[in-house]
């Protein structure tokens, strides 16, 4: 009779101590964690020396002078400002829009599903070729958009390659990518929510403003703070649909902290600034999804009567 | 069969007949061209083989990196001839500009063995040299046993072979004794004129004879002709910016990027009064007569809006001007050329030069079949293969623009090119300091210029504010 301890293969033989198998069975978790870790703990290590790959005699521990450099480099200031505006205007302006679409695609129907299809289009080709895609679009000479624009009296706008209209231009290439995916998650939490509070309020007569202040909304908080978070994270680490279309100019006008850490190591091989630069990154993405799963736990909590 | 032919062919190989003279001998025998052209490669394979030990490697295989380019095809074109020479077998890995240089910074700086040989550009071997991943060269063009007698060092543009040669310390001259060959030149640009013949004289203007005269005649010509615009130039926030045009009018008026001082620190030498001057009047000319976009043009929108005839005119590659000139382009066999100097009191142009050149990596698993492969791909007949019979055009060999074949195919359909290329090729060399932090001070170069142009900064504070930046970059990198 074989032992409650063990489990037995039959074809091998091979026996696992059911106190071993839950480690057993966590390992190609370590494993990945492993292998996340060990980039990441280098990254920090690179960040805290003086490393530029065309100097390797003078490659040495110089601790925070990475970190101390950038308080005072006005450009790092600059980049941190862009990195946060384009990030706070991509992420506002997609949630406010994909909450429309999802609010108006909410009720089921043939005519809905086909149109939430369509409309999820843009996520499927790659960032960086939207933006290829868009800079022939904007192209002040023969650009589609360019020829729309004179016709509402806008002559010689130069999207992308002015430095007052940069900024909007690759705005509303990312609104274009990736407000599909606010869309589609929200109008799945939209058709998961209980249909009784909604029925109750139809039945009393209260008004849809409040219906949709009082009842959708708190009920969709959770879905809108998981939409946001997934695009905030995205956002701030935005590379491809910059660099794509401005390489971060015109001067330094969208100088990101991606572009600007591609740069440090490919063109300049700074392998230590580069890494500080997306160790900052990091510590600002931590902080800002600490915020958003913080908040979003204490939702969940008070959905479940706990709080 | 053919004996005669082969006999003549080798004759010509050994410099007993000309070139024309053996190419009417071919004639007079009825042969076609493509018999000829067979008998031609291969005596030429039996008179490379016959002083030098080519067989050495035979058996081994090589791996190289090729950025997309006609250079690396008119090489990939004739690549047979190289391992029916050798016996060494070759295989290639081409990738588009976009993300060349990224992939040979990725493959030298993890060390990997996959590549034996790349090709680069002069500035990168400034990042790839000190940094310990490519080869320097001397040893194997120094070493009598392992190159060909019939290589002729002597044969390449002086200008163009020293610039591929740096000793290493900041600032160092070019070409210097001490320096060493990182690079083999293959093909070089200059930076000139390419202009639309017919736009010139349907506007009536002469070709700008200094920068004040390009600003006013590219004006003209873009009022004049309407729905084009004057003049072409890189504009997006790049190193790839200051280099063509921009830097070759620069070093006309003796502008330096950097100061080189006794004690061998490098300072920013971008603030003076004539550099200031220089930038103001570079800055009018995109604002008033380049394109609208010009932010975010690179070497291609420049070309091909030249080849579209979208533009009247460019100061950049004079390779750009050639390609534009043919194939499917509206505007093929319309474009003139001309060697320009901005200052009015330069006696001749002074291009900065970009050079498409050919490393070994340090890397490489077999480093003497790697020099083969080199020495036969920058040899004086692969060149010659390449200037006739494909578009490697701006050879770095004299006996090149020397032969008649070759200037006659420019002359043919490119006129002027061959007078561009003789007024300025005296004057054509690398006009930055060669440094290791070269991509960081042209790629902030480029944004300030950007700035200027969008008027988000005047001329002076912008070229004070970027030397205060150079400055303290240098300073952090212990070069300043």
């Amino acid at each position: 009779m074989a032992s409650t301890e063990t489990l037995r293969r039959p074809a091998s033989g091979f026996r696992i101590s059911r106190k071993m198998l839950p480690y057993v069975l966590s390992l190609p978790a370590l494993l990945v964690c492993i292998g996340i870790l060990i980039p990441f703990f280098t990254a920090v290590i690179y960040s805290f020396q003086r490393y530029r790959l065309s100097q390797p005699w003078s490659r040495q521990f110089n601790w925070g002078e990475n970190y101390l450099n950038f308080f005072t480099d006005p450009a790092f200031w600059n980049t941190l400002k862009v990195s946060l505006l384009y990030a706070g205007i991509t992420v506002t302006l997609e949630l406010l829009l994909g909450l429309g679409i999802a609010l108006l695609l909410q009720r089921r129907s043939t005519v809905n599903n086909f149109i939430s299809i369509m409309l999820l289009l843009p996520l499927m080709i790659a960032p960086a070729l939207a933006a290829l895609m868009w800079k022939l679009m904007t192209n002040p000479s023969f650009g589609i958009l360019s020829y729309l624009a004179s016709l509402i009296g806008l002559h010689d706008f130069r999207w992308a390659s002015s430095p007052d209209t940069a900024l909007l231009t690759v705005v509303l290439v990312d609104i274009w990518v990736y407000t599909p995916f606010i869309m589609i998650l929200l109008l799945a939490g939209l058709r998961s929510l209980p249909t009784q509070p909604f029925e109750a309020a139809a039945l009393d007569g209260v008004p849809r403003s409040f219906v949709f202040f009082r009842i959708t909304l708190p009920m969709l908080t959770p879905y809108i703070l998981t939409a946001t978070l997934f695009r905030l994270l995205d956002s701030i680490q935005q590379f491809d649909i910059i660099y794509a279309m401005t390489q971060g100019g015109p001067g330094n006008t969208l100088t990101v902290f991606q572009v600007e850490a591609y740069l440090n190591f490919f063109q300049s091989t700074n392998v230590g600034r580069s890494a500080a630069l997306l160790i900052i990154l990091w510590a600002i993405t931590y902080t800002l999804s600490n915020v958003f799963i913080k908040n979003w736990l204490r939702l969940r909590e008070r959905a479940r009567g706990e709080a | 069969m053919y004996e005669k032919e082969k006999d003549l062919i080798s004759a010509f190989l050994r410099g007993e007949v000309d070139r024309r003279g053996m190419l009417k001998g071919l004639g007079a025998a009825g042969l076609t061209a493509g018999t000829a052209g067979t008998l031609f490669n291969m005596m030429s394979t039996r008179a490379l083989a016959a002083d030098f030990d080519w067989k050495a490697h035979s058996g081994k295989s090589l791996k190289l990196l090729l950025n997309k380019h006609p250079y690396a095809d008119a090489m990939i074109a004739n690549l047979q001839a190289f391992k029916d020479l050798t016996g060494i077998e070759v295989t290639y890995d081409v990738f588009p500009e976009d993300v060349y240089f990224d992939k040979v910074t990725a493959a030298l700086s993890s060390g990997s063995a996959e590549y034996d040989a790349f090709m680069t550009g002069a500035y990168m071997t400034w990042t790839y040299g000190p940094a310990g991943w490519i080869a320097d060269l001397n040893e194997w063009i120094k070493d009598p046993t392992k190159t060909n007698p019939n290589y002729n060092w002597d044969d390449f543009l002086a200008g163009v072979k020293n610039s591929c040669a740096w000793n290493g310390q900041p600032g160092g001259a070019l070409g210097s004794a001490d320096a060493k060959q990182w690079c083999i030149p293959w093909a070089f640009e200059q930076n000139n004129i390419t202009y639309n013949r017919e736009m010139f004289d349907k506007a009536g203007v002469e070709l700008p004879k200094n920068l004040d005269d390009m600003i006013s005649v590219a004006a003209k010509l873009q009022k004049d002709i309407g729905g084009i615009y004057g003049i072409g130039v890189r504009g997006s926030r790049s190193w790839a910016t200051i280099h063509p045009g921009f830097l070759s009018g620069y070093a006309n008026f003796n502008q330096k990027d950097l100061n080189v001082g006794a004690d061998g620190k490098l300072s920013a030498a971008m603030n003076t009064a004539e550099s200031k001057a220089y930038h103001a009047k570079f800055v009018q000319m995109i604002q008033e007569s380049g394109p609208k976009d010009w932010s975010t043009y690179t070497w291609y929108q420049v070309g091909t809006d030249l080849g579209a005839g979208a533009s009247a005119m460019i100061f950049d590659a004079d390779c750009l001007g050639y390609f534009m000139n043919g194939g499917d382009n509206k505007m093929a066999g319309k474009l003139g050329y001309a060697a320009f100097a901005a200052n009015p009191e330069a006696t001749a142009s002074t291009p900065n030069i970009w050079i498409w050149s050919l490393a070994m990596s340090n890397f490489s698993k077999d480093k003497d079949a790697t020099w083969y492969f080199l020495q036969w791909a920058s040899g004086p007949e692969h060149a010659l293969f390449g200037a006739t019979k494909m578009d490697f055009v701006d050879p770095v060999r004299q006996s090149i623009w020397k032969d008649e074949i070759f200037r006659e195919k420019l002359n043919g359909k490119y006129p002027g090119y061959v007078e561009m290329f003789d007024a300025s090729a005296a004057g054509a060399s690398i006009k930055f300091t060669p440094q290791p932090l070269f991509f960081d001070v042209t790629t902030e170069w480029a944004a300030t210029l950007q700035k200027m142009v969008a008027k988000q900064v005047p001329i002076d504070e912008g070229l004070d504010q970027l030397a205060e930046s150079i400055n303290r970059q240098l300073q952090e990198a212990g070069l300043g």
